[in-house]
């Protein structure tokens, strides 16, 4: 199908963007790459009266070396990171992530902003920031403030941010710890994780295991514990709530987590 | 709302209603027909374009996102003087298109790949046009067909 | 030298590559100007009485120029009236809807039987403002209980159509004969899955249709303008002159786009009762949902034989799933039972079918027709009895496979085989993989319990094309005032390349370049008799027809040269290098065909041919598909994939490639990952390209093909059909090969799709009865 009536606004600075969704009423919403918002508006599942464009917003599309962290813009793309020199030497974990969000098409468009504010479970960018305990900036119509992501994710397509907030930039720390490994299991390489598992030294998040990215404590545990990968994986799916759906079953998934998080801690040990 | 967008080196404005898809734009107000409408949920690629130079899924953009910035379609592929590009060549010799629907978003998702990636393997050819569905090739001589345009635009 | 057998491009390419094809969404026809949209109101239920229809908030929408029900159809004529008496024996294997109770309607009439089905339209002026106002359309419907699936079905207890009394509208074939399988030491029985799949060409449907000066004119997304006529004036009932059908360029069809479908047959009606040109074009939500699907049979299969390996009897029992309406009678299960042996020589073969009515998209033919579904059934057969006497499955093809001195073969199933060499195809593959090194390297793997386990894969083929041979292809053909040719074939190619193909044929036969011959089809105005393409029909029949037009051309332009150079007939020769006519011996006398046109002055040159062949023609092959399984995730990565695919002597090497190519892609994605999802209330669960997986680039190999030519005597081109037969050797050769690959852990059968989770489930279950799995009746 295609969208139904709407205004469209475009904005040309993050104040206008916010003042205009604030006017937008309600159902106002911020497009940015459009690649979350704009598929969900053309089954009609999204009917927004007015949707601002923020991607000439050119000041929210950056990669910085802030010395102890990594500073990115909430409007760089995937492409963009994944071709990130900066980001191959300091994050190649968020690099090799978002090389892999949908299709080359795809990572043109969307940004990692827009991936974040969207907050899809099966999305592999949210677990990511997650695993890494990115700080992310929103700015609104009461000015700027810092969310952690592990406070980010609040729910099947819901996150912290309050009506009329943009995400503007996310902050990771350089990690201290080198091991990393980003596995992604997929029944086609075009598809949705079907589980996947994200880990940067001793932080290990899930893909697709619940309604949000989700933290495997009971690994962290455990490694911290000194337990081996295998040992540690055993715990992949502890306070996880995974669906069932047209790729798998609830056990399916379980079983994944562990084998994958067993996959993923062994690759990240060959890196670190 | 008024949309000028750079089509193949040609400006086209047109009054749109605000909720027009770029793929539509370029359909009906352009004029141009190659690009090709295969799904309704972003996943076939039959409608991709270049946008300021690289593949995009022009149904899933608003043409008003495309507003004042340039489209390459399959049509202005070709050089001034109609010599084919040569992914359009390689196509040809390799038999990469057989309907043809697919064809117009695979050239231009394969000129695109071949702008970042100018010497791809065989494995990094099938992923790079893993937004691209065809159904008739079985995408042996579409590989085939970017593999050749590669090696063709590498200086010998 | 020919041109036949020769690598030569297409002479479609230049065209789709530059400008692009023009589909029927694409037509900017001045009979088009000022054309309406027409978006379809469509059924969300699976079953259910509809109580009421409230268009009046839809007519008041901006941009409506109309919305019309089953109510406005007044103006079409009465449904024939059903045939008095039993049906003749067989009409009911026809490929023709099952009338009477089973009867179709255009819209919807009181009732609606799957999720999709048409209930009313809507025409506006652009088709955003279409489905704005679809929205706007109120349907009032009384659910009924879903018959989603055959279990249901068959349990009878709700009825798609209750004056039939059942949901079973035939059943053929003998009951199991128990004593057919006495003789045999060793008997293997289970009940397997070809599983209901969409074609999903990358065109979906589409129509444009105009009303104008008595005339109506139909632009359709066709693999067969002439039929559609046919249709058309059945259904409104028109002359077949107050009818043009036009087939633009065509984005794929694979069976689907036979004729033209109620949808279609509705907007042309729609056209011609409103007097305004409409267009409709299908988004791809639409066309999972409402255009045919394919498959869905479960089969119960029985092979038994000695333990040395011979097969001595095959009995295969289809219930083919036929969706709401019964489309294709029992087209589909007949030629699945008239295949069921495959290439094997087998002393005791039973067939038998039923076909059910289900609450889901109408099944008609994909990609092999009934075929895929045969070899799919009978290879695994095979496997499964390998397997039990614990015997090499290649060994066990061979044993078995007709021997090249028995031909013309009676199958058991009931094809009579023209030519076949299937042992030669068997080893030829076998060597081409390395078969002997793929089994050491499995055997090292298992060795060492890999996680990655390799799987080997073989099916060996048959296959029938130009299953309506009798049907036959038309051709005619011109050759003009310059020297250019043209070819009027009732052929129509939507991506087979028959125009390069056809001109290849004059250029063999005449000598006039290929550049140089126009080849034209799909217009009814042009050319009123054909068939069209299916059933990988066209080479042998459309392509007979333009060389049997060629040489009569040729026998034409003889005595005109002969005039022309004041010469005997005898002493003449057409120099076809050149494409020269000239006294023999003597090229300083030879004059051009456009001097030999000119010559033949108001008659011209011109030939109609209308080629029929005696019988359909048999190709065959073997596939070996080489899969990986990661036996802790069930994910399958496909490696390698060879085949042998023979249908004659080799035309267009390029175009036979392609379609081999494109079918195995096909045939490996029944195999690894399609299929059409209902849930319990017949709601279509893989409804988008999200969730229906069609397979890309990145899930495939590169293949490799080998040649082998074994022609027919049945047309003068010696030429069998090879549109299908990639895809009836890939699916069972790959779902084979995912087997093999985990059958050290005491796997027997998995049922396609081979996703990773029902792979998983397979190794999971495994490991639970290790050593308790027999094979028999699971």
């Amino acid at each position: 199908m295609n969208p139904a009536t709407f205004t469209y606004q475009r904005a040309m600075s993050v104040d206008e963007a916010i003042d205009l969704v604030a006017q937008g009423g309600e159902d106002a919403k911020y497009l940015a790459g459009g690649h979350s918002l704009l598929p969900l508006m053309k089954l009609r599942l999204a009917v927004p009266e007015t949707v601002v464009d923020i991607g000439r917003l050119r000041e929210l599309s950056f990669i910085s070396d802030g010395g102890d962290h990594i500073a990115i813009g909430a409007l760089t793309t995937h492409s963009e990171l994944s071709r990130s020199s900066l980001l191959a030497e300091q994050l190649p974990l968020l690099a090799r992530a978002a090389g892999q969000v949908g299709d080359p098409q795809v990572r043109h468009c969307g940004t990692i902003g827009g991936s974040l504010a969207h907050a899809d479970p099966a999305a592999d960018l949210p677990a990511v920031v997650l695993a890494l305990d990115a700080t992310l900036v929103a700015r609104g119509p009461s000015g700027s403030r810092e969310i952690l992501a592990s406070e980010f994710f609040s729910g099947l397509f819901e996150t912290a941010l309050q009506p009329g907030e943009l995400l503007t930039e996310i902050r990771i720390a350089k990690p201290a710890a080198a091991g990393w490994a980003f596995q992604k299991f997929t029944k086609r390489a075009i598809d949705w994780a079907i589980v996947g598992v994200v880990v940067q030294g001793g932080n290990v998040a899930l893909v697709n295991m619940g309604s949000t990215p989700l933290r495997a404590a009971g690994v962290e545990a455990a490694l911290a514990g000194g337990a081996s990968p295998s040992a540690a994986a055993a715990h992949a799916a502890e306070g996880t709530s995974p669906a069932d759906d047209l790729n798998a079953t609830r056990a399916y998934r379980e079983h994944l987590a562990r084998v994958l998080v067993g996959r993923a801690l062994e690759e990240a040990a060959a890196r670190g | 709302m008024k949309v000028t967008v750079t089509v193949n080196g040609s400006q086209v404005a047109a009054e749109v209603p605000d909720r027009t898809l770029l793929v539509h734009f370029l359909r009906e107000q352009a004029n141009l027909t190659a690009a090709n409408v295969g799904c309704d949920t972003s996943s076939c690629g039959a409608c991709t374009v270049l946008l300021d130079g690289r593949s995009v899924k022009s149904c899933t953009l608003l043409a008003a996102q495309a507003d004042g910035r340039e489209v390459v379609t399959l049509e202005g592929l070709a050089s001034e003087d109609s010599e084919l590009h040569p992914v359009q060549q390689a196509f040809r010799a390799e038999h990469g298109l057989q309907c043809g629907f697919c064809t117009p978003g695979m050239v231009m998702a394969a000129v695109s790949l071949l702008e970042e990636n100018p010497d791809p393997s065989e494995a990094e050819v099938r992923t790079a046009l893993e937004g691209n569905i065809c159904r008739c090739t079985g995408y042996h001589n579409i590989v085939r067909a970017v593999l050749a345009a590669a090696s063709e635009r590498r200086p010998s | 030298m020919s041109i036949l057998g020769t690598r030569v491009m297409r002479t479609e390419d230049p065209r789709l590559l530059t400008a692009g094809g023009t589909y029927v969404d694409d037509l900017r026809v001045p009979e088009l100007t000022g054309a309406a949209r027409v978006t379809f109101v469509r059924s969300p239920l699976a079953h259910a009485v509809i109580t009421g229809i409230d268009a009046e908030a839809a007519r008041q929408a901006p941009g409506v120029v109309a919305v019309l029900t089953v109510a406005d159809m007044d103006d079409l004529p009465p449904p024939p009236p059903a045939p008095a008496g039993e049906p003749p024996p067989g009409s009911e294997a026809a490929p023709l809807p099952l009338g009477g109770p089973w009867a179709e309607p255009l819209l919807a009439v009181d009732r609606v039987r799957f999720v999709g089905e048409p209930v009313a339209i809507v025409i506006t002026d652009d088709s955003y403002l279409g489905e704005d106002a679809a929205e706007l359309v109120s349907v009032d419907y009384e659910p009924l209980p879903a018959v989603p699936d055959l279990d249901t079905a068959l349990a009878g207890e709700s009825l798609l159509f209750p004056p039939a009394g059942s949901n079973v509208p035939l059943t053929i074939g003998a009951p199991a004969d128990p004593s057919a399988f006495d003789s045999c030491e060793v008997v293997v029985e289970r009940t397997i899955v070809n599983q209901r799949l969409a074609p999903v060409p990358m065109e979906g449907r589409a129509v444009a249709a105009t009303w104008a000066d008595g005339k109506l004119t139909v632009w359709v997304s066709t693999q067969n303008a002439q039929i559609t006529r046919f249709i058309l004036m059945g259904a409104l009932g028109l002359e077949m002159d107050a009818i043009r059908v036009v087939a633009p360029d065509v984005g794929g069809a694979f069976g689907a786009k036979i004729g033209a479908d109620r949808d279609a047959l509705i907007v042309a009606w729609a056209a011609k009762h409103t007097g305004r040109p409409l267009r409709w074009t299908e988004t791809r939500s639409e066309n999972l949902v409402g255009m045919t699907h394919g498959r869905a049979q479960r089969q119960h299969i029985r092979i038994g034989g000695t333990r040395d390996g011979r097969i001595l009897a095959y009995r295969n029992e289809v219930i083919q799933d036929t969706g709401a309406f019964p489309r294709m009678s029992g087209f589909l299960p007949m030629l699945t039972g008239l295949m069921a042996a495959g290439p094997y020589d087998i002393g005791r073969v039973e067939t038998a079918y039923r076909v059910a009515v289900t609450n889901t998209t109408p099944i008609s033919a994909y990609r092999g027709a009934g075929r895929p579904e045969a070899t799919a059934a009978i290879e695994r057969a095979v496997d499964l009895f390998a397997a039990e006497i614990g015997k090499d499955p290649a060994d066990v093809r061979r044993i078995n496979l007709v021997p090249p001195d028995k031909f013309p073969y009676s199958s058991g199933g009931g094809a009579v085989y023209d030519t076949g060499n299937y042992a030669a195809a068997l080893d030829k593959v076998l060597e081409a993989a390395g078969y002997a090194e793929l089994r050491a390297e499995q055997a090292r793997r298992r060795e060492r319990g890999d996680v990655l386990q390799l799987g080997i894969g073989l099916a060996s083929y048959v296959e029938i094309t130009a299953a309506d041979a009798a049907g036959g292809e038309t051709a005619r053909l011109m050759v003009h005032g310059d020297g250019t040719a043209t070819v009027y074939t009732g052929s129509s190619a939507h991506g087979q390349g028959h125009h390069t193909a056809w001109a290849m044929l004059v250029q063999d036969q005449l000598g006039i370049p290929l550049e140089q011959v126009t080849v034209i089809h799909g217009d009814t105005d042009l050319i009123p008799f054909g068939t069209g393409t299916y059933a990988s029909r066209s080479l042998q029949l459309g392509g007979s027809a333009v060389r049997i037009a060629a040489n009569d051309v040729k026998e034409q332009a003889r005595k005109v040269a002969a005039d022309l150079l004041e010469a005997s007939e005898a002493d003449l020769e057409l120099d076809t290098e050149r494409g020269r006519w000239q006294v023999r011996g003597d090229p300083a006398s030879s004059r051009t065909w456009a001097e030999v046109a000119e010559h033949a002055g108001e008659a011209g040159l011109a030939a109609d041919a209308n080629f029929t062949e005696g019988q359909p023609t048999f190709p065959f092959g073997t596939h070996l598909a080489v899969a990986e399984v990661d036996t802790e995730t069930g994910k399958v990565r496909m490696i390698r994939h060879v085949t042998v695919d023979d249908a004659g002597p080799v035309v267009s090497p390029l175009l036979a490639e392609g379609q081999r190519h494109g079918g195995i892609a096909q045939g490996v994605a029944q195999a690894l990952l399609e299929e059409m999802v209902y849930d319990s209330d017949g709601n279509p669960v893989t409804a988008t390209l999200m969730d229906y997986a069609i397979i890309t680039a990145a899930e495939l190999p590169s293949f490799e093909l080998l040649s082998m030519e074994t022609p027919t005597t049945a047309n003068p081109l010696g030429v069998k059909g090879i549109g299908e037969a990639g895809t009836i050797g890939a699916t069972p050769s790959a779902q084979n090969a995912i087997i093999d690959a985990v059958s050290h852990l005491g796997i027997r059968h998995i049922d396609m799709p081979a996703t990773p989770v029902r792979v998983w489930a397979a190794i999971t279950a495994a490991a639970s009865t290790a050593g308790t799995n027999t094979g028999e009746g699971q």
